[in-house]
């Protein structure tokens, strides 16, 4: 019965029988950490000829467990493949337990993992197409909601939450003070920097102090304030309304009967349109003294020759423009902040999802918006 | 659907009524055809497999999701006639409970309870922090006024929303799954609240839960939904039905039997 083996490891041993198949003893654990080198080895052995007849020989295999029923698959799957006959022999009573368990009878066939199944381009298009629309209905009835909201505590004065509206304004605006002033001041810094390489060559150095206090005052105080504010805090209003969204805060606001816009949105939304046009100003003065701190320690310039042709300049209309656009601004980065926030389904990746996006919207919004102003104020 | 129903209920009035709801999702239905009543004073249950759509069913009953079709009354005043006003005035008589506790999480405790009190009456500062702490007392959580949500644990948070939920001392409660989360000890205590608050106040409770122990404890009549049906399957008393319902589904899942 037992004649010569043909191949042994340290893992199994094959030998032949009388009537041309072959027999392989297994031994030990067959488990997770045994398993991937057992098939390779089974893959190695059985590469060069696949007897007609195989039977695995079980009884000194101690444990058996899902990694080890898998070799067993594949060695039956081989068998299948070349018609051969296949059977284990003399498995113990656990085993066959926890074969059963896996339904060894049924997993013949060739499994593969389930490739997520795409979608024809039409479809995807259609899908988003209709996601669009609905999610610019759902923009234009948050605008509707908000407005409502504003009119309602005009008529109630006491039902704003001027805490929260209060608390917004510190985190809005103090807490972004340092780093508005020192990105402003670094910003007209450079502009004199780099304009001032050219009118040095007309002689012209006292336009530094005109060319940065006129595009930061007008332009890029207003636009740069804004990208800080909607990366501070338009984020963080988005944030803070979707995780209150997903922990059911907004349902349990709403049963209580309090309207989630008035008790949510419009503290932010006042506190951004009170403060950002205040650190607009203060971003137009770190701007100026930037640039004077070129204009007086590279260009030769004094400080009263600097400042008088700021003042000169500057119009009072320039500084009102800038800050009517803070204002806007403001207003765009509550909204759609406060929007994104409201907008979240589901779990954490939805938050961040929407934490980005607000952040995105709004930078597009702000820039969007500085060109109609600029639009308008050309032919007006 | 089998109806076996105890004498309990009889002379009592219907303080909510459903009719004919039909409840879903935008065009995905859950339910259909869903009729029942919920009488004053008692402690319904809902309940069913997973994905029954029993929470679907609490949020339509709370007005947070409007019905594709059908009617839900709460006292007589139309939740889903859609008008504001009415709406307005039936959530004054309402207190839910949210599966974790939807406490506030920028307030304490005692604010949190105090919120509803100070919007709806024109109490005082110090008589609100009075009746705050009085019922932080009636869930246990006295002391922990000041704390911060963040920092207390989960059954007390299940509290502290309850305790928020009855506020306004509503007629009706509605909990979402009030045991989930919570330790044996703990769920049998909520359970414990929640029978002594009906008892003391005879506030209506409906409960969607699933767990069985607390369902025997506290239920006096249960709402069995099914997902393959989309409907009710089983309705009255919790314990006849776990030995006496003629349909198998409900037997298995009253006495807890695998398929």
């Amino acid at each position: 019965m037992s004649t010569p083996a043909i191949h042994r490891s340290h893992f199994f041993e094959a030998a032949n029988i009388e009537d041309g198949g072959m027999v392989l003893h297994l031994w030990g654990r067959m488990d997770a950490d045994h398993s991937s080198v057992l098939l390779r080895e089974l893959d190695g052995f059985f590469a060069e000829a696949i007897p007609p007849s195989l039977a695995v020989e079980l009884s000194k295999v101690t444990f058996l467990d899902d990694f080890g029923a898998l070799v067993l698959i594949e060695l039956k799957r081989l068998m299948m493949r070349t018609n051969g006959a296949f059977r284990l022999e003399n498995p113990s009573v656990e085993i066959q337990q926890v074969l059963k368990t896996f339904q060894f009878e049924n997993l013949e066939k060739e499994a593969t993992l389930p490739k997520k199944k795409k979608t024809g381009v039409l479809v995807r298009l259609g899908d988003s197409a209709i996601a669009h629309v609905r999610d610019f209905r759902y923009l234009i009835s948050f605008i509707g909601a908000i407005v409502l909201a504003l009119l309602y505590v005009c008529r109630h004065p006491r039902s704003l939450r001027t805490e929260d509206t209060f608390s917004c304004m510190q985190r809005t605006g103090v807490d972004a003070l340092p780093i508005v002033c020192l990105i402003s001041f670094l910003l007209g810094l450079i502009m004199a920097f780099m304009s001032s390489v050219q009118l040095k060559q007309f002689g012209a150095n006292i336009y530094v102090a005109s060319l940065v206090s006129l595009s930061m005052v007008r332009e890029l105080g207003p636009i740069m304030t804004a990208i800080i504010v909607a990366g501070r805090s338009g984020s963080s209003f988005a944030a803070e309304i979707g995780t209150m969204k997903i922990s059911e805060e907004v349902d349990a606001l709403f049963t209580m009967g309090f309207d989630p816009t008035r008790f949510l949105v419009l503290p932010k939304l006042i506190a951004a349109v009170i403060v950002v046009p205040m650190l607009t100003l203060f971003s137009d003065v770190f701007a100026i003294l930037g640039g004077l701190l070129v204009g007086v320690t590279m260009l030769d310039l004094t400080t009263s020759s600097y400042m008088s042709q700021t003042m000169k300049t500057l119009s009072s209309f320039d500084i009102l423009l800038g800050l009517v656009k803070s204002g806007v601004f403001a207003m765009l980065i509550a909204w759609i902040g406060c929007l994104r926030g409201f907008q979240v389904q589901g779990g954490a990746a939805s938050v961040g999802q929407a934490t980005t996006s607000a952040v995105v919207s709004s930078i597009f919004l702000i820039i969007l918006t500085d060109s109609m102003f600029s639009v308008v104020l050309r032919y007006w | 659907m089998v109806a076996e129903f105890k004498f309990f209920n009889m002379g009592r009035k219907a303080i909510i009524q459903v009719k004919d709801l039909v409840a879903g999702y935008g065009e995905n239905v859950i339910l259909k055809d869903i009729s029942f009543d919920v009488y004053e004073g008692e402690i319904l249950v809902i309940l069913g497999g997973s994905g029954c759509g029993k929470s679907t069913l609490l949020k339509h009953l709370i007005g947070l999701i409007p019905p594709i079709s059908g009617q839900v009354v709460i006292d007589g005043k139309e939740l889903t006639d859609g008008d504001e006003e009415t709406y307005q005035q039936v959530l004054r008589k309402i207190g839910i409970l949210y599966q974790s506790g939807a406490l506030l999480g920028s307030m304490s405790i005692a604010e949190n309870v105090a919120l509803p009190i100070l919007e709806y009456t024109s109490l005082s500062a110090a008589h609100v922090a009075t009746l705050v702490t009085m019922k932080l007392n009636l869930v246990d959580l006295g002391g922990f006024e000041n704390y911060l949500p963040s920092e207390i644990s989960g059954g007390m948070k299940k509290r502290a929303g309850l305790a928020r939920a009855m506020a306004l001392n509503p007629k009706i409660l509605f909990f979402d799954e009030p045991s989930a989360g919570l330790d044996p000890v703990t769920s049998a205590e909520l359970d414990n609240l929640i029978i002594h608050l009906n008892k003391s106040f005879g506030t209506t409770m409906v409960i969607v839960t699933h767990e069985l122990q607390s369902i025997f404890a506290v239920a006096h009549r249960v709402i069995m939904l099914d997902k393959i049906s989309k409907g009710i399957i089983a309705e009255g008393d919790p314990e006849y039905l776990r030995d006496h319902s003629r349909n198998p589904f409900v037997r298995r899942f009253f006495n807890r039997l695998p398929e």
